[in-house]
């Protein structure tokens, strides 16, 4: 069954089917009354996934990554007698969780999760919290056939078709969904949830959905150069503060963005319940470097925008032997509420690059 | 697999005060397992978090030689509030230390070398470990001739105190102490900032010379030209640096210079490889 098919009116039946094996998630309105904006979450056995969605401000990376994640539960204070500790002194929560299938996310989304695991899954420390949903994700992609302006995944690699993040990926095919199974996985969830095998038809069918909604991605920017120079004289270059002039630092741009996974721990108290949660946190805040001592090495608002579009799309390839941390999803640029767009800093970037080719 | 942010339960065993104005303790600490205490296998350099349930966590290096195991000690200045919180437990008191974290002093790097350790303040205390490591008789040999140049600001705020003048009685360590001032009349070491004392007391380098600096960026910024003076490559001056930390291991991602994590590529670099990274530290 390498080619599927779903009509539109079985979708609900088939996710219902699937819900007995996975927890489901995907896309849903997101509750502001616009029926434009979602949010991806885990949904109740008697929520579909709305397939029709165009566009979610938030990345769909809480599902693996949460906004707030209980890390430890313990009592305070800890008291100790005959060598033992008498409360619980970290306990990590239950970690049965059935495997989260996805469904509905764009195929650069789900390409963005690769590019976190570099993150988490590191040589010398392996993230329990993170790896343990990344491993058992079913990823249903669906296709996205009418990309936003300021989409240029295929300039990063991926694109709205782009197959290697996914498990299966889905495309509207009028009535019904058409699909193609990827992997293993993606086959079991098939069954699961009672795909139609589909005909030879769809390969062509989709390519030809594929190369048009390529055609309508900005491919433009590029950052060869960028990858290619010397990380102090994309630092030292001189536009930093005329780019960053309208950033007030709000930190939109990081929760909106897929691959941005920088996160703070904090403790909370309630009576002598105590929880360590694990936060989304924002390089963009002074407190994100700030020593105890009040010394910041990121004081300046400035420094902390060139730090991230450095860590992005300099630091991150260098750091991972990778490409750049950015997969075009474009979210930064439509939820910056004063108008920074990230193909802009990379023009900049490049144009540095030029100007040190030239010199030399 | 195994859950990197879970720290190992400890209790305090002991408090010392070591400065004259109480803002430095120093926190000796016992493991409730013996295997965790195996598992806590640190080098000189390395740093840990210190964990207190429903306060947080900091990163502190390790002040304790890993000869002085089993036990652990910490020397945590009051700053914040993981520390003003630290300040005030007792002895008896349970918490937790997650941990060792960071690469340490390159120890195999600095064998067969003369070693020069220039210290300010109380960044001072992965140098005491260090060492008190490098002195203890089965070590003394792996390394040549051993300088050290410490200074704080006043007579009282030197660490470790009676360690010092113990290392001073010995001939294979040359101890070079100094204050920024002092009214005491019977104050028989240096006077002055420490980049001063460096340039007078400190060996020549050859090419079998480490320097391993720690301290203010005020004393680092003076030290350095005094070393370049003195022969040292920037690839023969170690820094051991600090940024704000959240996870320790690499992950929660503020600690970065560049594209460097001192957590995890560092806290140990040398001048040559900081050199070649923005510096935002």
């Amino acid at each position: 069954m390498n080619y599927i098919i779903l009509k539109k009116r079985d979708l609900e039946a088939a996710m219902a089917r699937a819900a007995t094996t996975y927890t489901i998630a995907g896309p849903v309105p997101d509750g502001s009354g616009n029926s434009q904006t979602h949010t991806f979450c885990c949904l109740s056995k008697d929520q579909c996934p709305d397939l029709e969605y165009k566009r979610s401000r938030l990345s769909p990376k809480a599902l693996l990554f949460p906004q707030a994640e209980p890390m430890f539960h313990f009592k305070v204070p800890p008291k100790k007698n005959n060598n033992s500790v008498d409360y619980p002194f970290m306990e990590a929560g239950s970690s049965k969780e059935p495997p989260i299938a996805v469904v509905g996310i764009r195929p650069y989304d789900a390409r963005a999760f690769d590019l976190l695991k570099l993150n988490f899954d590191s040589k010398d420390y392996k993230d329990p919290f993170f790896l343990k949903r990344y491993e058992q994700m079913v990823r249903v992609g669906l296709a996205e056939t009418e990309p936003s302006p300021t989409n240029f995944s295929t300039a990063c690699g991926t694109g709205p078709f782009d197959e290697t993040g996914l498990d299966i990926l889905l495309a509207d095919g009028g009535d019904t969904f058409i699909g193609k199974v990827i992997t293993k996985k993606g086959k079991a969830f098939a069954s699961a949830a009672g795909f139609k095998p589909g005909g030879p038809e769809i390969k062509k069918q989709m390519a030809a959905m594929k190369k048009k909604a390529e055609s309508l991605t900005d491919s433009s920017p590029a950052f060869g150069r960028i990858l290619g120079a010397e990380t102090l004289d994309l630092y030292e270059a001189d536009h930093w503060e005329t780019l960053s002039f309208s950033c007030i630092n709000c930190g939109a741009c990081t929760y909106a963005c897929p691959t941005c996974w920088c996160f703070d721990i904090q403790d909370e108290v309630h009576g002598e319940k105590g929880l360590r949660l694990r936060l989304w946190d924002s390089c963009m805040t002074d407190l994100y470097s700030a020593h105890a001592s009040g010394h910041n090495p990121r004081l300046e608002g400035y420094k902390r925008f060139r730090n991230r579009f450095m860590h992005k799309l300099k630091y991150f390839a260098d750091k991972y032997d990778a490409s750049i941390m950015c997969v075009g999803c474009g979210r930064c640029i439509e939820g910056c509420p004063a108008g920074i767009d990230i193909r802009n800093v990379m023009a900049a970037m490049n144009e540095t690059c030029g100007k040190k080719e030239v010199a030399s | 697999m195994i859950n990197p942010y879970k720290p190992y339960p400890v209790t305090i065993e002991e408090i010392r005060t070591e400065t004259e104005d109480k803002s430095l303790k120093t926190f000796t600490f016992a493991f409730h397992s013996h295997e965790d205490e195996q598992a806590f296998d640190f080098t000189c350099g390395q740093f840990a978090m210190l964990s207190i349930q429903g306060v947080g966590e900091i990163p502190i290096g390790i002040a304790s030689s890993p000869t002085e195991k089993p036990q652990v000690k910490f020397t945590v200045f009051k700053t914040g509030k993981v520390t003003q919180h630290l300040h005030n437990m007792k002895p008896g008191d349970v918490m937790g230390i997650r941990g060792p974290m960071g690469n340490g002093f390159p120890m195999h790097e600095m064998e067969d070398k003369n070693i020069l350790i220039v210290g300010g303040g109380f960044a001072f205390t992965t140098l005491r470990s260090t060492i008190e490591m490098m002195l203890q008789h089965q070590n003394r040999s792996r390394f040549k001739q051993i300088d050290l140049v410490y200074g704080a600001r006043t007579p009282g705020m030197l660490l470790y105190r009676e360690e010092i003048t113990a290392w001073e009685k010995r001939d294979d360590i040359n101890v070079h102490i100094t204050v920024d001032g002092t009214d005491d009349p019977g104050w028989v070491y240096h006077t002055g900032f420490v980049p001063a004392v460096t340039e007078k007391c400190a060996p020549k380098a050859d090419a079998e010379t480490m320097a391993i600096v720690c301290g203010p960026p005020v004393m680092i910024k003076f030290t350095r030209p005094v070393l370049k003076e003195l022969g040292y490559p920037d690839e023969a001056i170690l820094m051991s640096l600090e940024n704000r930390m959240k996870c320790g291991i690499g992950m929660c991602g503020r600690c970065n210079i560049g594209q460097e994590l001192v957590c995890h590529d560092g806290p140990v670099f040398t001048l040559a490889e900081l050199n070649k990274t923005p510096g935002e530290f």
